[in-house]
């Protein structure tokens, strides 16, 4: 089981939806995400590109953050997700330094917080909120040992790229370009 | 070092800026959403819905946690408008439940020592005070001099007890400032308007061509996601717009016209598809009329005229035309929603209608569907009083093609003048912040000024509150029914809204608020029944289903009884225009004294050192009752005006720099506007989003927060066929210090 995510940059439209359905499905406080939205713009009047992308938490088979937190609050849960037990976080705040995509924050409650891939849908068979929600349909999640998945089925038919590559982190959040 | 570094990589990422994350405002939330863990939602409740953030109506699920509070809101699966999948505005409605900026108590205008100030008063009060008021001006002026504005659900209910009292004058500014145009256009083409949501069968199409449209950040969630799914089958999407929109990005042509050219550009599209014969001659030849003077109208204007005026190079139009004709009949010239742009607009609609038609595509797949609605039985009561003065009254004669009351026009049949017989001297307002929304504020306000009354019934102290006499708070759309939704869709649907909260503080549904007045004013006969409940059910029975059912599966569907989806093959459809046939030539347009094909007048360009000023939509706010939901504003809270880097430039403005702006009546705009440095719009304009730069103060978190382009917008150009506002032909030029006085500012 390794749960990934991929992302269409030709559909996303930059809505934001992953992000405020983020928020509102993990009680997330006002101010704060664990999702966001990038628009990078490339080329000159008229002759100009923009790629669309969601951004998260990579959930990264090596992930800097597990390896820098020094409580071991930051772990990995079933199917490689990257997750924090929040009553053994002490808020040192490591994790966020360590990680290339700046994924994590501190939460004002004192816990350094981030996204779960909404593990507690996952495991009852639901898509993560983001997924469910996203008006274009341009996220796909999914087991990637399972070859039928969705993402699975993305990753085999389309160009797809993952961020920071050079990091080393082996990020499990693509996306097809 | 602070441990967040998001705020760096957002503030750092120039042109690939993401979205500003900083604001910290924690008091809003109620104690349940500081919980560490997520919800367990087998212990939440779902209540059904549908949206009210914007007009598309969307149908979903609010969920409520084990304590009875509010807690998210998700589409319903079977709902066609939505698929199961809100927009963020949908996503995000909760903010308008838990916003504490709220109106939440009746408030009557008094004045105390000479100074005018609202007190809180009683529901009874407030209401008997309205009856009075409205029985007085009646016996006066007539109950046809109250009109009502209305963009909401609770509109239905005004317009109910307005119709039982005598007066017709029922409006919505998404008219004549918003879609009229192309309904006229539509209606004098087609026999049919295109209401909403628009019957476009943009999931099958081969070819969509938005000119006028932003689709993806206008969020009209059906259609963004068929363009989706319209992409992932292959589709072609070309774009014409000055500013390289999201749906630019995703197109293979992008056309980036010169503003205000586009009807050259649809004659030159016409011409080379009629002249290089590649419109769908079975179609046109079956279906239309006018082919042969169309023909000969459009001859001279060849992508090479088109070119010397929408700087589009003649190859792309033609290359672009091919495309559309390589895809035809499946391909969809797009009406867009918002066309009241620079008072030409039916007949730059007509291009885009005679387009549709010349490629076969109304009634095809691929094209326009043939929508059908259910019909739901009215709750039995007697029948409407005959109003005595109609739209022609109050329009004066002029506008007949335009079907509906219009806003701008009851605004200046409000204003005191010696010429006209009839004056409006009440409004009832509901759902519409007609200060931002009706262009000319002056105006506006010196009809507001006129009134003997003036009602708002919001859930928001929008600046429109602070000109009523009486405001009313209604309570949102998640702490009430209202009437069953039933619009036009491929197959008939109907959706229920029920309440999944009770209404917070001494707000109440306008259905309620409408009761009552009914009952003050003796209309009681028209509102016979005891409960909003018991009317919905009622209703519901007659169709076999009942509220019972509605609250348990949200939406409900049902067959086809009429027209298939598209035309079959071989039938010979008839049109409800005069001819009964599509009217290339329009006859109705010429019976009114009216081009009767589309023509190209130039329009006046900015001066030196003046930029047009285009303005439209973001995808996480509608218009600018979203400015202060603490949900949305997290997402964006605040806009930018769109500066091209050369002009930037040539100015030395820098991104984030916050600068005023003042058009070319010598408006300033009331508050700075940060610069936005890209190059995603034209030099010769700039770009900001609608609905932002709120006076009011209570509006916490939307006050003072960007510009209103609305107060930019005092150039105003009416169409003469329907009445339309045209508000595309203002300039604005820029200021980096506050100007504090006329003197001061001349460049």
């Amino acid at each position: 089981m390794r749960y990934a995510m991929a992302i269409d940059t030709l559909k996303c439209v930059g809505c934001s939806d992953c992000v405020v359905a983020c928020q509102t499905e993990n009680n997330v406080p006002i101010g704060y995400c664990r999702d966001w939205i990038v628009e990078a713009v490339d080329g000159t009047y008229p002759q100009l590109e923009i790629e669309l992308r969601s951004e998260r938490c990579n959930h990264c088979d090596n992930s800097p953050c597990v390896r820098a937190c020094p409580t071991g609050a930051s772990h990995y849960k079933e199917g490689g997700i990257v997750a924090v037990y929040h009553n053994e976080c002490i808020g040192c705040g490591a994790c966020i330094q360590s990680c290339p995509y700046d994924a994590r924050y501190s939460h004002p409650e004192g816990y350094v917080d981030k996204c779960t891939f909404c593990y507690h849908r996952v495991e009852k068979g639901q898509k993560p909120a983001c997924v469910s929600v996203c008006p274009t349909n341009c996220m796909y999640f999914g087991d990637l040992d399972d070859e039928n998945s969705d993402v699975s089925r993305m990753l085999k038919t389309r160009k797809y790229k993952v961020l920071a590559p050079e990091a080393g982190t082996k990020p499990m959040v693509y996306y097809l370009i | 070092m602070a441990t967040n570094r998001r705020d760096f990589i957002k503030i750092s990422a120039l042109g690939a800026g993401a979205l500003a994350i900083t604001k910290p405002v924690f008091g809003w939330l109620p104690d349940f959403m500081k919980n560490k863990e997520p919800m367990d939602d087998s212990k939440a409740k779902r209540f059904p819905t549908y949206c009210e953030i914007c007009f598309w109506k969307c149908a979903g699920w609010a969920y409520t946690n084990e304590q009875g509070e509010l807690w998210k809101i998700e589409g319903n699966e079977d709902d066609l408008h939505s698929n199961g999948r809100f927009c963020p505005r949908g996503t995000g409605g909760v903010g308008m439940y838990y916003d504490d900026d709220r109106l939440k108590t009746p408030l009557i205008r008094e004045t105390v020592d000479g100074v005018q100030r609202y007190r809180k008063a009683s529901w009874d009060e407030a209401l008997s005070f309205i009856a009075k008021r409205m029985q007085e001006i009646s016996d006066k002026w007539g109950p046809e001099s109250i009109a009502l504005f209305s963009h909401g659900s609770g509109g239905t209910y005004f317009g109910h007890l307005l119709k039982a009292f005598g007066s017709a004058s029922i409006t919505a500014p998404s008219y004549a400032q918003c879609r009229g145009p192309r309904e006229v256009a539509f209606n004098v083409t087609f026999g049919s308007q295109l209401g909403s949501p628009e019957p476009l069968d943009i999931r099958d199409t081969q070819c969509l061509v938005l000119i006028g449209s932003h689709l993806g950040e206008n969020m009209h969630n059906g259609q963004v996601q068929e363009m989706s799914q319209a992409i992932d089958k292959g589709a072609t999407i070309i774009t014409v717009d000055p500013r390289f929109s999201t749906a630019a990005s995703k197109s293979k042509y992008w056309l980036p016209i010169k503003p205000a050219t586009d009807i050259a550009l649809l004659l030159a599209w016409i011409h080379v598809i009629i002249y290089e014969e590649l419109y769908d001659k079975e179609y046109v030849e079956q279906n239309t009329i006018g082919f042969e003077q169309l023909k000969a109208h459009v001859k001279n204007n060849t992508p090479e005229w088109a070119y010397g005026i929408t700087t589009i190079k003649p190859d792309l139009i033609r290359k672009s035309a091919y495309e559309m004709a390589k895809a035809s009949p499946s391909v969809i010239v797009h009406p867009g929603r918002h066309v009241t742009w620079y008072g030409d607009d039916t007949q730059r609609m007509r291009g885009v209608a005679i387009l549709n038609a010349l490629l076969g595509a109304w009634g095809r797949r691929g094209g326009f569907y043939i929508p059908e609605k259910f019909k739901l039985p009215k709750f039995p009561g007697p029948k409407y009083p005959k109003p005595k003065k109609t739209k022609s009254d109050a329009h004066q004669g002029k506008y007949n093609l335009a079907d509906t009351f219009l806003s701008n026009g009851i605004c200046e049949a409000s204003t005191i003048n010696i010429e006209r017989d009839f004056t409006y001297k009440a409004w009832f307002i509901n759902g519409t912040n007609l200060i931002e929304t009706l262009p000319d504020k002056k105006l506006t306000e010196a009809a507001l000024n006129q009134l003997e009354l003036v009602v708002v019934i919001d859930t928001m102290p929008m600046a429109i509150t602070g000109y009523a006499d009486v405001v009313l708070p209604e309570c949102t759309y998640l702490e009430r029914y209202d009437e069953i939704r039933v619009s036009p869709h491929r197959i008939p649907q109907m959706a229920l809204r029920m309440p999944a909260a009770e209404p917070r503080w001494d707000c109440k549904p306008a259905e309620w608020m409408a009761r009552q007045l009914a009952h003050k004013v003796g209309l009681s006969e028209y509102f016979n029944y005891e409960s909003h409940e018991e009317l919905l059910d009622w209703q519901l029975r007659q169709v076999g289903s009942s509220l019972e059912e509605m609250k348990v599966v949200g939406v409900k569907s049902f067959d086809r009884e009429f027209d298939d989806l598209y035309f079959r093959e071989g039938e010979v459809p008839q049109f409800n225009t005069n001819s009964g046939k599509i009217e290339l030539y329009s006859t109705e347009l010429e019976r009114e004294g009216f081009d009767p094909m589309p023509v190209y007048t130039k329009h006046p360009e900015p001066p030196a050192g003046f930029y047009r000023l285009i303005y439209g939509r973001a995808p996480m706010h509608t218009f600018s009752r979203t400015a202060n939901n603490p949900n949305l504003t997290d997402l964006m809270d605040e806009n930018k005006i769109w500066i091209n880097p050369k002009v930037a430039k040539q100015w030395g403005l820098k991104n984030e720099q916050p600068i005023w702006l003042e058009n070319q009546d010598g408006v300033v705009s009331s508050f700075p506007i940060k610069v936005r440095v890209t190059e995603r719009i034209r030099w010769d304009s700039v770009y900001m989003v609608h609905g932002f730069g709120h006076s009011n103060k209570q509006l916490t978190r939307a006050y003072g927060r960007g510009a209103s382009d609305t107060q930019m917008i005092t150039n105003v150009m009416v169409d003469p066929i329907m009445g339309g506002t045209g508000m595309r032909g203002n300039f604005v030029t820029f200021h980096v210090e506050k100007p504090s006085s006329k003197e001061e500012v001349a460049l």
